[in-house]
């Protein structure tokens, strides 16, 4: 029953085909047989089990929310009550955390019945979960390649079924990345959509969470639980949660997609441009009508994304100074000794690097010459994308220049990796939602294909992304060994 | 633009943040090639634009001035790594 979806799963629980306790001692059984994957950083097997009882009583007596039962894991990154919420990082490895996340509350109150904590690129600064505290995790599909990051534990443990379905987080591509390297359905909300409480902050204008699962219409289920205004979170946004399975059926006739030039250019490699192309066509086929637009500043988005991240990543990474939670040196001499020794031995490269380039860029005499080009240069790509949008319904390219790479082959060279993240980033700074959905394989490894949709228009990117999966069946393949 | 190792222990200590003495060079370089990728940004005229801090340029939200959190300061001390009568224990500050 591996294989099934949140959707079915949650039928076969109504219909009584199996319990909430067997669905999820036969998911915690795989967990612990595929444990070399690393997906998981922990594994909350006690409170798994005695949740899926409480599931259980719950369905008995009929009127369950929808997930009830449904078995699932949030990324390390999300704070659960009373279970270590590392974000990756040495600096948490023993950080308890003493209240949830709304994110986790709300799916506590959808039914649903969190396995554990996954994996991910150490406070969400990478793109192919190698700079974790807890080690690289493995791509099911090539267990020596890269799941990419940041939510990549997430990611695997989706693709190789240990889960239904996972919370990623997305500031850079995080979300849609991973998802693509795993042959998985990802959505990045609108910036606002999704409470940030209790989700560790890495850039606050940029960081959303979002659903990982096999299927656009899972992810509708996901996000409808995800969704909703949070006075909790001062960014979260007061617009109505719409229906987001409503849509999904609805005819793609006359839909107008925007392909961006700027995509496309001969930085793209022709394998992947083949891909992405294939799975357009099939989008003609279902009637739609396909746009050229273009957008001119793109390739600006990677340098005012690495000014305006570290710049808000040094900020929000300060109250990790080792006084009031977190881990805390030895033997202090004054209170710079215990700011800088405690940051300095549980940091990781990735992170020092980027909370370096940060405290650099807001530092006395450069703000005006990078943080606030940045915030200027951000405003001409959200241009660009409002510009766009105001012509299509949506707007499609790749995900990823390559499928996954080999675990440590770009570690020597950080801006390599940044590089990679050209067709994601651009949307984080514009705040718009997008998703990547499973559209092919190269060399029997995942491609994704990316929608980009207007503010608030998950629904209908939900919608794009699964009549897509109707004629498809990308989504479907489960990697070998893990059938 | 090139950062030296110095410019490097400089910042490093504005973020409060130890670096071994013998990763500084290699920090310098990497930090030095951030820079030379964000340097692209000098190129593009941004006058009259306006900066955006916000996807959506929403304001800061205000909420009544109301006690909306219990204290658990328990929960919270629980974790902390060193605490002593209900305070929070740091090195000497004050001389």
């Amino acid at each position: 029953m591996h294989t099934k979806t949140i959707t079915q799963l949650a039928q076969g629980l109504r219909a009584g085909d199996y319990s909430s306790q067997e669905l999820t001692e036969a998911y915690l059984a795989r967990i612990k047989q595929h444990q070399d994957l690393n997906s998981f950083i922990t594994v909350t097997e006690h409170q798994a089990i005695a949740a899926a009882k409480q599931a259980d009583a719950m369905l008995a007596a009929g009127d369950a929310p929808f997930l009830t039962g449904v078995p699932m894991a949030h990324k390390d990154i999300f704070c659960t009550l009373g279970v270590k919420t590392s974000c990756g990082s040495k600096m948490l490895d023993k950080f308890i955390s003493p209240y949830n996340a709304t994110v986790v509350e709300k799916f506590n109150a959808a039914g649903a019945v969190s396995l554990g904590k996954l994996n991910m690129d150490e406070f969400a600064m990478g793109s192919s979960n190698e700079t974790s505290f807890y080690g690289a995790v493995k791509n099911p599909w090539a267990t020596d390649c890269v799941p990419g990051g940041s939510s990549g534990g997430s990611a695997a443990a989706v693709a190789a079924r240990l889960i239904p379905g996972a919370t990623g987080t997305d500031t850079g591509g995080s979300i849609r990345q991973p998802a693509a390297l795993c042959g998985i359905t990802g959505l990045k909300p609108t910036y606002g959509r999704v409470s940030r409480y209790g989700m560790i902050a890495y850039a606050s204008s940029l960081d959303q969470g979002g659903p990982m699962a096999q299927t656009a219409e899972d992810a509708a289920l996901m996000l409808q639980a995800m969704a909703g205004f949070d006075p909790k979170d001062s960014t979260s946004v007061d617009c109505a949660v719409p229906d987001y399975s409503a849509d999904l059926n609805n005819s793609l006739a006359g839909l107008k997609i925007g392909l961006p030039k700027e995509f496309f250019d001969e930085a793209l490699n022709s394998e992947m441009a083949a891909t992405i192309e294939a799975a357009i066509n099939e989008y003609k086929k279902m009637g739609a009508e396909i746009i050229e637009v273009s957008m001119p500043n793109l390739k600006l988005a990677i340098p005012a994304y690495y000014v305006i991240a570290p710049a808000e990543c040094s900020a929000n990474l300060s109250r990790l100074d080792g006084v009031r939670y977190g881990h805390r040196c030895e033997n202090p001499v004054d209170l710079n000794d215990l700011y800088i020794r405690s940051r300095g031995e549980a940091f990781g490269t990735e992170v020092k690097r980027r909370i370096l380039v940060g405290t650099y860029a807001l530092s006395e005499g450069y703000y005006d010459a990078y943080y606030i080009k940045a915030q200027k240069i951000r405003r001409l790509i959200s241009d660009d994308f409002n510009k766009a949008l105001e012509q299509v319904d949506v707007i499609m390219g790749p995900v990823s220049p390559t499928p996954a790479f080999g675990i440590g082959e770009k570690t020597d060279d950080p801006i390599e990796m940044y590089l990679a993240d050209i067709y994601t980033i651009a949307i984080n700074l514009a705040g718009l939602p997008a998703m990547s959905i499973p559209a092919g394989f190269i060399d029997n490894k995942p491609v994704g294909l990316q929608i980009i949709g207007n503010y608030f228009d998950e629904a209908k990117l939900l919608n794009v992304a699964h009549q897509y999966q109707q004629v498809t069946d990308w989504h479907q393949q489960t990697p070998k060994g893990f059938e | 633009m090139s950062l030296t190792v110095d410019d490097v222990n400089k910042i490093a200590y504005l973020a409060r943040l130890g670096i071994d003495a013998q990763d500084t060079e290699s920090y310098a370089k990497d930090l030095s090639g951030m820079l030379d990728l964000v340097a692209q940004m000098s190129a593009v005229n941004t006058d009259g634009v306006t900066p955006m801090a916000h996807p959506l340029d929403q304001m800061q939200r205000l909420r009544p001035d109301q006690v909306s959190e219990t204290n658990n300061r328990e929960a919270f001390q629980a974790i902390a790594p060193q605490v002593e009568s209900g305070l929070y224990l740091v090195p000497k500050v004050i001389e």
